[in-house]
């Protein structure tokens, strides 16, 4: 988990709800991740006398890229193990460039795209065909991208491409699709003051990124209604031309494939770049937030601010930082907050890295109501350690370990391996980019860790949400002393109609 | 962490279910081929061992599965299978410790401070409050003494910085799951680790580990509407056996377990007969079983534990939860049905599978696409495990303005088809080929294959059964699922539970406020 999940950039977010947030049967044991290390002597330790032979020998089978005349890349990857062929096209562009008063716009369009088919056939036909054969064609919106992907056996992945790419190629969006769609996100929205981490990491984000930003505004009742059935089919335009990236990996020879997809891809204009943002992001004040909770007997507790992009040269010293920060059972936050205190079982956290903007710095916590104020200490305190509380030798090694010992984990399927290829390309980062990574890992030194804890932990930019029962709280949120509490109305905006009504929005038109 | 999902838990471990004639030979996929690529061997104190080679890339993970789980904790003790899982972190006489003799003596004066702290703490009559404040006092000191001896999470630390990834665990009501993966060459040093945890546990730091099990439970439970509403559907579907009790725990109960009790627990269920542990991935089994064997002979033999003998009485009255607040409506129904080893147990994934999986399903195309009255709609089975009888139950998740209400009688409906008419030819076929793919599908996975074959060789004696399940599902009729449904689905069967959303004014009016 940890590391692996920051490096998932790619937008894929489903804004599906078919999943909604659901019962909890048994009980992992990691909550969450963080080390105090020992000096004192130990017994004999039987594990270093364990022998650790050499690891066999493993390079990683890298997919065949292809750069089509007209800018689109294709990306092949053969993988004979079992009898699928499954595929991607991922499309520049996604929420964070959708029309602010149209929030929402991009995760139905990921919906109803799916689910409406094409003019040959539409999306309730495609269900029956593809369900049929155990096949599956899914489009989906996310922050900075939509895609397309399929997956059949062997034996269906003909018929599944050409539908795959019939759906790409001519979307039929209907009213009552994207009605549906609506009707989802609207379910979400009305929810989403009832799942208490929900609230927290939400609200949460926004005082990092400020409450209208691209990265962080949410859907409302009021903006899914204005989405027209022409703002999808014009999203679909606007977008569909820039530079596709297109991934198929499974049981075929690359040699048909190839010659298969540039027949589908090269005929298509030259692609044409979106845009290029330019987003302005400033560190949060610090102080104190609160929402109040009445059905909860725990508090949710986000100690956030600005993180940073994975541009910085600084990245491979962050990460080593923030493995020593809340990387583990042995970093300083679960140590200490978990074990010693005994204070949570979730407690994480960490600077984190996106690809192209910068990321956010957090530092989670759940803990009962009464030990709200003793935990968020805790949890400061061992930011400000970071500043403070020299790094160890035994520290730096173990949070090398903890990475490079792990590192093939990022590549050790033909699948991961292709994903992040894609993910590199999609970025414009160079394909040996996990290389030069783990090279810059190996060599981060205890000053560099120094000089980076001065220049990045700002615990004065940090600021402090506490979602939670209010009256519970004992003593309250004045012990942290940073100042007055600000509380956040958290109240879900009602529009004076019902929204999500089917096909509402174009009666208007 | 681990997040389940209905389609998670809808098979016990994992949502698999398996089926299918449509789909022809695969190539290195089938019951024969992995007859070659697995060993099994049962050690002399009863440990089962699997290993199946795949050597795809230079890693392994591995899944240790112990038949037992909440479902067997003590009348009083429930939570305690789940407190004992975390204790399986806080390592052995040889990691965690600077001195383990020393530590096991300031670890039994702990344990009778606990108990002369909680006997007057409990004391119904003539409890003198000040003593108990001054036995507290000793039993936080003593743990303090205690904690001089610990080198913290070093059981951890050395798995992760060996590159143990997904490292974690999960206790179920049926079953405790420990699992990770590693690169190959740390195979003998995780044998190491893993034999010594299950074997040599010490209750090293357990009662601030209770603490933090206990802020799970506030996690999952308390502060989660949902969660709250499942613990109360169960405890009132079930009334004799513990399928019905809080599986986290009851507040009173798992806050009160101590050590003793978690080590009794250990020394019944954790013993050879009990340990399924399977290993997949790039491990040569000629090379690794001999020293899989030294060290896995740790683990005590012993007499399997006694089988439950409580047996949930027929249900005779339809039964229902309701609860008033502010927070969005929900339903759920349950109805019980037999356990895994039923003849008609593919029948029940045939009628979840039609009813539920994907945009195709009835309950979809109805509750959602059709009437539009439900975000989702959904059945599962068996629910909450799969051991001993579950329920099939099913929920759905209103649209804004609409009802539990709504929902139940919208799904009785599609229940009610069920039973008036046959399924079609082609729903059945999509069940049996859905189930064969998503086996095939499950294959490419060290973690996955590790989890289902140590499940099915617990469960049935042999992981041949994961693949010969198929000719079970190939057997399901039509027929089948209409009989099962007039069966099953009745209203004396039943029982039900629903969020009703209460008006914040209704609320402050019950809270007592004055009008």
């Amino acid at each position: 988990m940890k590391s692996q999940l920051r490096d998932q950039g790619t937008g894929n977010r489903e804004q599906s709800l078919k999943m909604l947030p659901l019962i909890a049967l048994g009980c992992a044991l990691v909550g969450a991740l963080a080390a105090t290390p020992s000096l004192v002597a130990q017994q004999s330790k039987p594990w270093e006398q364990i022998p650790v032979p050499k690891l066999h020998d493993f390079k990683p089978q890298q997919p065949k890229r292809i750069v089509l005349k007209n800018g689109i890349v294709l990306f092949l990857q053969e993988d004979h193990e079992l009898p699928f062929v499954s595929g991607s096209v991922l499309i520049p562009g996604g929420a964070r460039d959708e029309d602010a008063a149209k929030t929402g716009m991009v995760g139905m369009y990921g919906e109803a795209w799916r689910t409406s088919g094409t003019a040959k056939m539409d999306g309730d036909a495609l269900d029956d065909l593809l369900e049929a054969k155990a096949a599956h064609i899914e489009t989906g919106g996310g922050g900075d991208s939509t895609s397309l992907s399929w997956d059949s056996l062997k034996g269906d992945a003909d018929q599944v491409f050409t539908l795959a790419l019939d759906l790409l190629l001519h979307p039929d969006f209907k009213a009552d699709k994207l009605g549906l769609a609506q009707q989802q996100v609207a379910t979400g929205i009305v929810r989403r003051n009832d799942d208490e981490g929900g609230i927290a990491r939400r609200e949460s984000t926004k005082l990092v990124y400020g409450p209208n930003s691209p990265y962080d505004r949410e859907p409302e009742l009021a903006t899914i209604g204005a989405v027209t059935v022409d703002d999808l089919k014009a999203w679909h335009d606007r977008t569909i031309g820039g530079k596709l990236i297109v991934s198929v990996s499974g049981d075929f020879d690359s040699a048909p494939m190839e010659a298969k997809l540039r027949a589908a891809f090269e005929g298509l204009p030259a692609v044409k770049a979106l845009p290029a943002r330019h987003d302005v992001f400033a560190d949060p004040k610090q102080s104190v937030y609160f929402i109040d909770k009445e059905d909860v007997n725990q508090s949710n507790v986000e100690i956030v601010g600005l993180g940073t992009d994975r541009h910085n040269p600084d990245v491979p010293t962050l990460a080593i930082m923030d493995e020593i920060l809340g990387g583990g059972f042995a970093s300083r936050l679960f140590q200490k907050v978990r074990t010693e205190l005994g204070l949570a079982y979730a407690v994480s956290g960490g600077l984190s890295f996106d690809y192209d903007h910068p990321a956010t710095f957090r530092v989670t916590v759940l803990t009962k109501s009464a030990s709200t104020v003793d935990a968020t200490k805790a949890a400061m305190g061992e930011i400000q350690g970071l500043t403070s509380k020299p790094f160890t030798a035994e520290e730096l090694a173990r949070a090398k370990d903890n990475i490079l010992n792990s590192f093939l984990f990022r590549y050790d399927s033909k699948d991961k391996v292709l994903a992040e290829r894609v993910r590199l390309e999609f970025y414009g980062y160079p394909a040996d980019y996990l290389e030069t990574y783990k090279a810059g890992l190996e060599k981060v030194t205890l000053a560099d860790l120094t000089t980076a804890a001065k220049k990045y932990i700002h615990p004065d930019k940090l600021a402090v949400l506490v979602v939670g029962n209010g009256p519970e709280i004992k003593p309250g949120l004045e012990e942290l002393k940073l100042g007055a509490t600000q509380t956040i109305d958290i109240t879900i905006p009602m529009p004076a109609r019902p929204a999500g009504a089917p096909g509402q929005a174009e009666k208007k038109q | 962490m681990r997040s389940r999902t209905f389609s998670w838990f809808s098979k016990g471990l994992l949502g698999l279910a398996l089926a299918g004639s449509a789909i022809a030979g695969a190539r290195a996929q089938d019951l024969k081929s992995f007859e070659q690529r697995i060993t099994t061997k049962v050690l002399p104190n009863g440990v089962t061992i699997v290993i199946c080679e795949r050597p795809e890339a230079p890693v392994f993970s591995y899944s240790t599965f112990i038949d037992a789980g909440d479902v067997n904790d003590p009348s009083g003790q429930s939570g305690l299978a789940h407190m004992f899982e975390h204790l399986a972190f806080k390592g052995t006489s040889e990691i965690g410790t600077t001195d383990y003799a020393a530590e096991k003596v300031a670890l039994a004066k702990v344990e009778a401070a606990n108990d002369a702290y909680e006997a007057e703490y409990l004391k119904a009559v003539g409890r003198d409050d000040k003593k108990v404040a001054e036995l507290k006092q000793v039993f936080l000191e003593a743990q303090k003494e205690a904690h001089k001896y610990v080198v913290p999470n070093q059981f951890t630390d050395v798995a992760e910085r060996n590159g143990a990834e997904g490292l974690n665990a999960f206790t179920a009501l049926d079953e405790t799951v420990y699992f990770w993966s590693m690169p190959e060459n740390r195979l003998e040093l995780w044998a190491w680790l893993e034999s010594g945890r299950l074997s040599d546990t010490v209750p090293r730091e357990f009662y601030k580990e209770r603490d933090v099990v206990v802020e799970e439970r506030r996690m999952r439970t308390d502060s989660n509407p949902i969660g709250r509403l499942v613990e109360q559907f169960l405890a009132t579907a079930y009334v004799a056996h513990n399928y019905g009790r809080s599986g986290v725990g009851w507040p009173s109960e798992v806050s009160q377990i101590n050590a003793t009790e978690a080590l009794a627990f250990h020394q019944k269920y954790y013993i050879g007969a009990n340990i399924v542990v399977a290993v997949v991935g790039d491990v040569k089994a000629a090379e690794a079983m001999p020293m899989l064997e030294k060290y896995f002979s740790k683990i005590p033999a012993g007499p399997k534990p006694e089988e439950m003998t409580t047996i949930e009485p027929k249900q005779f009255a339809e039964k229902s939860v309701v609860i008033r607040e502010q927070t969005q409506p929900f339903f759920l129904e349950g109805y019980h049905r037999p356990d895994y080893r039923d003849a008609d147990d593919a029948v029940y994934d045939a009628i979840s599978d039609i009813m539920s999986n994907g945009r195709v399903s009835r309950l979809y195309r109805s509750l959602v696409e059709q009437q539009q009255i439900a975000a989702a709609a959904q059945g599962f089975s068996p629910f909450p495990g799969d051991k001993y009888p579950g329920l099939f139950a099913f929920y759905a998740v209103p649209l804004p303005g609409h009802t539990p209400a709504e929902m139940r009688d919208a799904i009785h409906k599609e229940i009610d088809k069920l039973k008036a008419a046959d399924v079609t030819d082609d729903e059945l076929q999509m069940y049996k080929t859905r189930t064969r793919a998503d086996l095939l599908r499950s294959l490419a996975d060290n973690q996955g294959l590790a989890n289902n074959l140590a499940q099915y060789q617990t469960r049935y004696g042999d992981w041949r059964e994961l693949f010969k399940q198929l000719d079970k599902v190939d057997k399901v009729t039509k027929a089948d699922i209409r009989r099962v449904a007039n069966k099953v689905f009745v209203a004396s069967n039943r029982t039900t539970a629903e969020i009703d959303t209460e008006a914040p004014a209704a609320a402050a009016k019950k809270d007592g406020g004055a009008e």
